[in-house]
């Protein structure tokens, strides 16, 4: 993970700078800046994290206003803020149950893939043996198979098992794009690890399988952990398979079912803004902490020297 | 990626006394010692990607020869079974698709969208990086509020823009009348729909680019700077000589992810404008979709569609190989 240590070292050295009053910024030796040129710069992100932070801060304004304030043409930041909207949500609209659907979902999901994923991830990072290449191009092209050719006959897959609008089904249908991902991205991570740590568990007489369970797993928690996070948003945030596969009110996830509130006839947008600050809330907040690591994993290797 | 590679042979062989009787059996024998935790550890995946994916691939380039649809395809309705009366078409669904016009249409918007958004998340991802990477109060601060847009799904950004964008009750259209401009008909005018797709897909892009660019920059060893600045380098020179050279790896890694990702980008397209109007902001990964799930279900041709996604994209693949190899990773 030399991207994150890196990041780290940076930003103490830049707490470091802020707390000489004044003083010459040392960092890469360009001198202090002009007073202009730095009110460029926050002005620049300034207008930047507005234009980042305002759809989501309107979406939280519009979740609290009255359920057909949303229709006003004209533009109010407050109007009559209540929390009707959420406990309408909650208690008259089927969103608890989606959200237990979608929370299952992307648990399942997340504990197969990753379970799946990490001894792949382990042996072609380890060892070279003949099926090597081809593994790797699989795990590459499978990445990249855009949902509409596998829709269908996974569709059919389905039907022929009986499990069109049963969450197994959509389970397997999200496996599909998430295990070659974090099969890749296990790889990346554990290249990092030292590999005398896999020769000095030989030498004390574990086997290959051995090291990987007791010395490997316990040392990549940080791998693992963004392995299962963008295992986890993928089938929280999917949309596509959701609406083909699930068909029965009571099976939708809460991407399908919450779009049933701005359908083709009605336009509820105090309700769905309202479940859409429920939905984002936790998974901003989980994400925010592992933002770091989800970038070094995705980038693995190509960051290093 | 450095070579920490152990070698096969080790694992399996000198595993002492481990190695139940294939050691004895000759050459065979003494391969399949050798490689077996290899493939024992690999096997799940495998089969997974066999059963959930090479089937249905193979069963897609299948029905893409075909001309299944909702009416003809095989189906139990209670009792009784209706059996498939689809029939085997060659490359008839090839033809008709490349031959149309909107196969064309499609394909140069997909592109166009495609480079488009692509540019714009790497450009303005680079220049915030740039100035999120110089000492600067409050950028921790900054660095979050930036990134909130990628901390939110997908598909709840998506409707946030849908209902920002909205002609009658929109925020967008109030601010543009408040400033004295006439509102726009960003979702339904082919014209503006297509920049209102764009605008929202590179407003979602744009965090990740930036802080996969900010993560490089600061892996630049700062040497490099202090010793063009005592040589005398201007700002530009070193950003061009010391910067982008040194941004190369990563820059190559996501502006592939950025491209297959904004490629196969469905949630924008099918929750923001649905396609519309008239079907004009539809890309490839959106229309194929359409195809099999909406109207009568047409399976055989929205297949096809899939294929040709598909080989556009191996090609992607290929070029990405190659670029790995350059940089040293042989495989």
């Amino acid at each position: 993970m030399s991207t994150s240590d890196t990041v780290g070292t940076v930003g103490t050295a830049g707490t470091v700078d802020r707390a000489i009053p004044g003083g010459r910024r040392a960092t890469g030796g360009r001198g202090p800046r002009s007073a202009g040129a730095s009110l460029a710069l926050h002005a620049t992100l300034v207008v930047a994290s507005l234009v980042a932070v305002f759809p989501v801060a309107w979406l939280v304004l519009t979740s609290l206003k009255p359920r057909d304030a949303w229709q006003s043409t004209t533009v109010r930041l407050f109007d009559d803020p209540s929390l009707a909207n959420y406990a309408q949500v909650l208690g008259d609209t089927a969103f608890p149950r989606w959200l237990f659907n979608s929370l299952l979902v992307a648990a399942l999901t997340t504990v197969l893939g990753v379970v799946l994923s990490a001894t792949t991830g382990y042996a072609v990072s380890r060892f070279r043996f003949p099926g090597f290449r081809s593994i790797m191009w699989m795990l590459l092209v499978t990445q990249m198979f855009p949902v509409a050719i596998l829709i269908v006959p996974i569709y059919n897959l389905l039907a022929g098992l009986g499990l069109i609008n049963q969450f197994p089904g959509l389970v397997i249908a999200y496996l599909t794009s998430t295990v070659p991902f974090c099969a890749w991205m296990m790889k990346g991570y554990f290249d990092t690890v030292p590999v005398e740590i896999d020769e000095a568990g030989r030498v004390d007489g574990l086997t290959p399988f051995g090291t990987f369970w007791r010395l490997i797993l316990p040392l990549s928690r940080p791998g693992l952990a963004v392995a299962a996070f963008y295992s986890f948003i993928t089938a929280w945030a999917e949309v596509a398979y959701a609406t083909a596969f699930m068909t029965g009110d009571d099976k939708y996830t809460l991407a399908v079912g919450i779009g049933q509130f701005v359908g083709q006839h009605k336009a509820e947008w105090g309700l769905l803004t309202a479940s859409s600050v429920l939905i984002a809330v936790p998974a901003a907040a989980v994400f925010l902490l592992v933002q770091r690591h989800l970038v070094t994993g995705l980038t693995a290797g190509a960051t290093k020297s | 990626m450095t070579t920490q590679v152990v070698d096969g042979t080790a694992a399996g062989a000198t595993a002492r006394g481990r190695a139940r009787g294939p050691r004895s059996r000759g050459r065979a024998g003494g391969f399949l010692s050798r490689h077996w935790y290899a493939w024992a550890m690999c096997a799940p995946v495998v089969i997974v990607t066999l059963v959930l994916i090479g089937y249905p691939l193979v069963r897609g380039v299948y029905l893409s020869l075909t001309d299944a649809t909702e009416a003809n395809m095989g189906r139990t309705i209670g009792m009784n079974t209706i059996p498939s009366t689809y029939e085997f078409v060659g490359l008839s669904n090839y033809t008709a698709i490349v031959t149309s016009g909107e196969f064309l249409s499609r394909l140069a918007w997909t592109i166009t969208w495609t480079v488009v958004c692509v540019a714009l998340h790497y450009g303005i991802g680079l220049g915030l990086a740039l100035l999120l990477n110089r000492p600067l109060r409050l950028r921790s601060l900054y660095r979050m509020l930036l990134v909130l847009p990628w901390a939110v799904p997908a598909f709840v950004s998506a409707f946030i823009w849908r209902y920002l964008l909205n002609g009658e009750f929109g925020v967008v259209n109030a601010m543009l009348r408040a400033a004295g401009f006439g509102g726009l008909d960003w979702l339904d005018d082919p014209f503006w729909a297509k920049v209102s797709v764009i605008a929202v897909n590179v407003w979602l892009g744009v965090p990740f680019m930036m802080l996969a660019l900010l993560g490089g920059l600061q892996a630049i060893p700062r040497e490099l700077y202090e010793a063009a600045e005592v040589d005398g380098a201007t700002p530009w020179q070193r950003f061009r000589h010391i910067t982008l050279p040194g941004l190369r790896p990563v820059s190559s890694t996501v502006v592939l992810l950025g491209t297959i990702w904004t490629f196969n980008q469905f949630p924008v397209i099918y929750l923001v404008t649905r396609g519309g109007p008239g079907g004009s902001s539809e890309i490839l990964v959106t229309y194929a979709y359409r195809q099999a799930f909406e109207g009568i279900r047409n399976y055989s041709g929205s297949a096809a569609w899939g294929v040709l996604i598909l080989v556009l994209l191996v090609v992607m693949a290929v070029v990405y190989r190659r670029a790995l190899r350059r940089q040293g990773e042989a495989w």
